[in-house]
């Protein structure tokens, strides 16, 4: 009797061991969350959006061109990930079973492993140093190559997810391949696509270590793709290492928004990943 | 069937740009990194002055800063990772089990930048206070000698640990649900307890909860951000924890836009190198282990991109 007595107290431990980990891990989120939010809220304003960064000293000033930067690099980012990601998820799913199709898998899986300061500098290599100049352009590349894993793995998914019903359907129509894709299956998994490329957008959009070196900073508005630009990330990176309260205040702001943005994204995908899921699963 | 070739051809053409970025990561890396490979050879790994000025570079404070955080983040996040994944796969209120899922992931896509600010200013002053407060015996030991500045690799570890455990406990997740339920029911018919049959699942599930580990340590590896800022990057090779030490991801990040000196980029880009393949390897085995434990292609196996999914989120 007493060894069932331990065995079950045993038992209950573990169970409360479980239930308290969740809870330690809990406890972080609540509380970056809340610093965030309630340090963030003090310093944000009209001119956090709308106003340049003003030099040291000099109080107020905002990240305009921060913003800007940053939805510029997420652009190009979706202008190069998009057709390259999708396309070769396509391929992924329709010759799955293919030596190519798993190698393009396996690349996928690896390129998402690798960590994002290792792509800074391979795009320093191919789009920095050949110009000698930090640009937009290149930090682009940088955030693209960051997407591009997601979405083909997020395509290939959602395109198995359709049902092959629908695909030998076309082909029985006497549809070619392309046609069978492009007008039939692409059209039923298109929300998840896109819901693929949301959540490459909420990944990127908070990365700091590829632009490093890539896009650099710029204390100017700019929207050439050949000058180096600023974005949230890096400015807020600067303004956290500055000793500066003022600015410090302002790095709290920026990454209110960039906790906002993220959010919001990966909320979305989420919600409408679950509601395809169920669709389709059954 | 001319039409399927092109389409077939075309789409491909896509995918070969994918993995022809794989293969240029470590093609690229490799040729910059020539300069230091011819001039140092194995002794760039050995030694430990990092002199940019006299062009002296030896890198193993850096490899060491990144094991020994990586380490420590995996020992302090595994076992809470674990307690997530069995809690919210087998133990928990069904009602309550997506938020708690959804909660947790959470923490994977707060920006590594907002965890580096708020490592500043809020995680940074609390382990500086608790290093005050360590008393005088217990600082003799070498494990916690050194400055009490609050920045170091106990805050480093710390850091990594919250942004690891979403990864590692997802990953447990889809490994303990594809544990067959017989396991489970046949270890009850023999009356054992909750615990005993969840051991029982956990054995069953090792390769794969292995796996599941050796991802997360393959995320730390490579966190950039949030350990540049708070773990006070010296170069020095100590077991102190309280002691501010320096990654090879933090490295790049601070001294790359600085270097101006050929070997200098050239030693930044070997870092980056090995950094690359260091991920390269764990990813690639955690992969396989978890992989092991799909039963098929088709079936209940474990969702082999949920690693990808996840970091998506």
């Amino acid at each position: 009797m007493n060894r069932t007595t331990r065995r079950k107290a045993l038992s209950s431990a573990f169970v409360g061991f479980c239930a308290l980990s969740v809870l330690i891990a809990l406890v972080p989120l609540a509380l970056v969350l809340s610093f965030v939010v309630s340090q963030g809220i003090r310093a944000i304003n009209v001119d956090f959006f709308t106003q340049m960064p003003k030099p040291v000293g000099e109080p107020g000033g905002g990240m305009a061109n921060a913003i800007v930067g940053t939805l510029m690099l997420a652009g190009l980012g979706s202008l190069m990930a998009v057709p390259i990601g999708v396309l070769s998820g396509i391929y992924a799913s329709e010759y799955a079973g293919t030596r190519i199709a798993s190698l393009i898998r396996f690349a996928a899986d690896t390129l998402n492993g690798v960590p994002s300061i290792v792509i800074g500098v391979l795009v320093y290599g191919i789009a920095v140093l050949p110009f000698k100049q930090f640009s937009a352009l290149a930090g682009g590349i940088a955030l693209g190559i960051m997407m591009i894993p997601i979405i083909a793995r997020t395509t290939e998914e959602l395109l198995l997810l359709v049902p092959g019903t629908m695909r030998e359907g076309a082909l029985a129509l006497g549809a070619t391949r392309a046609r069978a894709v492009f007008t039939v299956v692409l059209p039923a998994a298109l929300p998840g696509i896109i819901t693929g490329i949301v959540l490459a957008l909420a990944r990127i959009s908070g990365e700091t270590a590829p632009l490093l070196f890539t896009a650099f900073n710029n204390r100017f508005f700019t929207t050439s793709l050949r000058q180096p630009i600023s974005s949230l990330t890096v400015q807020v990176y600067t303004y956290a290492s500055s000793p500066y309260a003022d600015w410090q205040r302002q790095a709290w702001a920026g990454a209110l928004v960039l906790v906002t943005i993220v959010l919001l994204c990966s909320i979305l995908a989420r919600v409408a990943t679950r509601r395809l899921e169920s669709m389709h699963a059954r | 069937m001319r039409g399927d070739l092109g389409f077939r051809v075309g789409t491909g053409l896509f995918g070969l740009v994918l993995i022809a970025i794989v293969v240029a990561i470590g093609f690229e890396l490799t040729r910059e990194s020539m300069p230091t490979i011819q001039k140092f050879g194995l002794n760039f790994w050995r030694t430990q002055t990092w002199d940019p000025v006299a062009g002296d570079f030896g890198a193993l404070p850096f490899i060491w800063g990144t094991i020994y955080s990586s380490i420590l983040a995996l020992l302090l996040a595994a076992p809470i990772a674990l307690g997530i994944a069995i809690f919210t796969a087998e133990l928990c209120p069904e009602p309550i089990q997506r938020p708690l899922i959804f909660l947790t992931e959470l923490l994977a896509s707060i920006p590594s930048i907002v965890y580096g600010l708020w490592g500043i200013f809020v995680l940074v002053p609390a382990v500086r206070a608790l290093e005050e407060w360590a008393p005088p015996v217990l600082r003799q030991l070498p494990l916690f000698s050194g400055p009490r500045l609050g920045v170091g690799m106990l805050s480093a570890g710390l850091i990594l640990a919250i942004m690891v455990i979403p990864f590692t406990s997802s990953v447990a997740r889809e490994v303990l649900k594809s544990v067959p339920a017989a396991q489970r029911e046949g270890a009850y018919a023999l009356g054992a307890t909750r615990f005993e049959a969840i051991r029982a699942a956990l054995f069953y599930a090792r390769t794969g909860i292995v796996g599941a580990v050796m991802l997360g340590f393959g995320r730390a590896l490579g966190e950039t951000m949030a350990v540049t800022m708070v773990i006070g990057n010296q170069p020095t090779v100590t077991a102190s924890i309280f002691a501010p030490q320096y990654t090879m991801a933090a490295v790049i990040a601070n001294e790359f836009t600085e270097a101006a000196d050929p070997l200098h980029l050239s030693a930044l880009v070997e870092i980056g190198l090995v950094l690359f393949a260091m991920t390269l390897i764990v990813n690639v085995l955690s992969r396989l282990l978890i992989w092991s434990m799909a039963p098929g292609a088709q079936g209940p196996g474990v969702d082999a991109a949920a690693p990808a999914k996840l970091a998506a989120t």
